[in-house]
């Protein structure tokens, strides 16, 4: 009855939408210290319209109301606002469970001391290379060692089982039991998402995201040893290179059905990768509420209605992938009743070549246009390459 | 950490409840199951288990929670397979007697 591999019964009630999301990815400021080239956000600088420490406090009472589990806090670097752990707090006495992303957590003793202490708190260190060369690239010069000084520091406070958020590139899809084997090493889980070409990504994304032999690369090592790898449901579109139920996980594009992001100005999106005024259902201010938002929005009663299977209708994967990822598809100028421009056909690649309007992304904090180290790609073992 | 055992065989002739840090949302299909511990996610795909998950504690064996939710002894063994499941995954655990 509870249910690892997928039951198609329950993804259909799940694809109509639940009361509440089970979920959601909260951006708590576009402030961030780094620039990665890849930011989904295109966080840099701190919008002035941003939520207020009682307007937060306000989005927690409604979400422990509408039994929400936990929140996903990020941002930019959620760490930055001074009321931030005040917010964790207040999240967990009412509930709401709080994992959050960061790329440098300052562990005073007593944070430290706290986040051990708490079963309610999960933290994650974002890291896209396992070696400094790889990830700094894109996430900035200096940010490998930072992140890896969180992790000895959260390590060395007796916090259990933090995460090590890894987005897969075609640069580091090769270190994938390196990363594995650094998370072991700092008694870590490993979890590994998906490049979407979403804000900053968007200009990227062609020269970051993994090659078609790659993603079967990724593929069977998921099939192989994910079972202790948290990927977030993020590969799905790849749920067609193997049986049925073979990749953990419900396989389904949850957005506006069972997650969602709010960002820091309190604008609710249909999934974290999705911030434009398409997939934009209102805002929790304007809007009266988050759970008026999340129950009546347009868009979101428009994504809970059975879902056009287009130019993928006559696939035999279809019900394998239902079409792949819709943000994956908005910003490289695909049709959304398409397939997925990774599709695992290939069908993605012809679609990618020809003339595309990609839409730009929603909002933009940006210091400027951050630029991606020269990247000399790592000594990758032979037998990584695939020779297909 | 909590202390309880993980993974504890399954009895069913003991007293079970569920986890202290599991969280029940009721749904139109049954419940969503929440571990804040083990940060896990489970569904009960109908409104039958989510009353004998829900009862567990109140009855002495899970024999005496199935009958009283209205399962006839033959259509036992689904159940009986869904608890164990649940168990494996620390989502119930031995109640200790008061």
């Amino acid at each position: 009855m509870t249910s690892i591999a997928p039951v198609p019964r329950l993804i259909e009630q799940f694809e109509r939408g639940l009361d509440a999301p089970i979920c959601l990815t909260w951006e708590l400021t576009y402030a961030c210290n780094l620039a990665c080239v890849h930011c989904l956000s295109s966080s840099g600088k701190r919008d002035p319209r941003e939520l207020s420490t009682a307007q937060c406090k306000a989005v927690i009472d409604e979400l422990e109301r509408m039994g929400v589990f936990y929140v996903n806090i990020g941002g930019g670097e959620p760490t930055i606002r001074p009321d931030f752990w005040e917010l964790v707090d207040y999240a967990t006495e009412h509930h709401v469970g709080v994992k959050f992303s960061t790329n440098r957590v300052r562990i005073t003793p007593e944070v430290a001391q706290r986040l051990a202490d708490s079963d309610y708190v999960d933290v994650q260190i974002s890291l896209d290379g396992a070696t400094a060369e790889v990830n700094d690239a894109v996430r900035g010069p200096g940010s490998f060692d930072m992140a890896i000084r969180a992790l000895a520091n959260l390590a060395n406070a007796g916090f259990a089982d933090a995460k090590i958020s890894v987005v897969v590139t075609r640069h580091n899809v090769g270190q994938l039991d390196d990363f594995k084997a650094l998370a072991d090493r700092y008694g870590a889980t490993l979890r590994i998402t998906r490049l979407r070409p979403s804000g900053r990504g968007a200009d990227v994304w062609d020269e970051l995201h993994p090659t078609a032999a790659q993603q079967v690369e990724l593929y069977n090592w998921l099939v192989a040893k994910g079972d202790r790898v948290l990927t977030g449901d993020s590969f799905f579109h790849l749920a067609g290179l193997g049986a049925p139920g073979a990749l953990a996980g419900l396989n389904m594009c949850g957005a506006g059905r069972v997650v969602c992001l709010i960002d820091p100005v309190g604008d609710v999106y249909a999934c974290p990768f999705a911030i434009h005024d398409r997939f934009l259902a209102g805002n929790i201010v304007s809007d009266e509420s988050f759970d008026n938002v999340w129950k009546n929005s347009a868009l979101f009663t428009e994504l809970r209605q059975p879902q056009s299977a287009g130019a993928c209708g006559s696939c035999g994967h279809y019900d394998a992938c239902r079409g792949g990822c819709m943000a994956a598809k908005f910003f490289t100028g695909l049709p959304l009743d398409g397939p997925d421009p990774e599709c695992v056909e290939g069908y993605g690649a012809p679609a990618l070549a020809e003339a595309r309007d990609k839409p730009r992304p929603g909002a933009d904090h940006s210091r400027g246009k951050p630029i991606m180290l020269t990247l000399q790609r790592p000594p990758a073992k032979p037998c990584n390459e695939s020779p297909v | 950490m909590t202390a309880h055992t993980v993974g504890a065989a399954f009895d069913p002739t003991r007293t079970w409840r569920l986890h202290p840090q599991v969280a029940v949302r009721p749904e139109p299909f049954g419940a969503l199951l929440y571990h804040f511990g083990t940060r896990k996610l489970s569904f009960l795909k109908n409104r039958t288990i989510v009353a004998v998950v829900e009862s567990l504690g109140d009855h002495p064996t899970v024999a005496s929670a199935l009958a009283a939710a209205g399962v006839d002894p033959d259509q036992e063994a689904p159940y009986l397979h869904a608890l164990s499941v649940l168990v494996a995954s620390n989502m119930l655990v031995i109640k200790e007697s008061a």
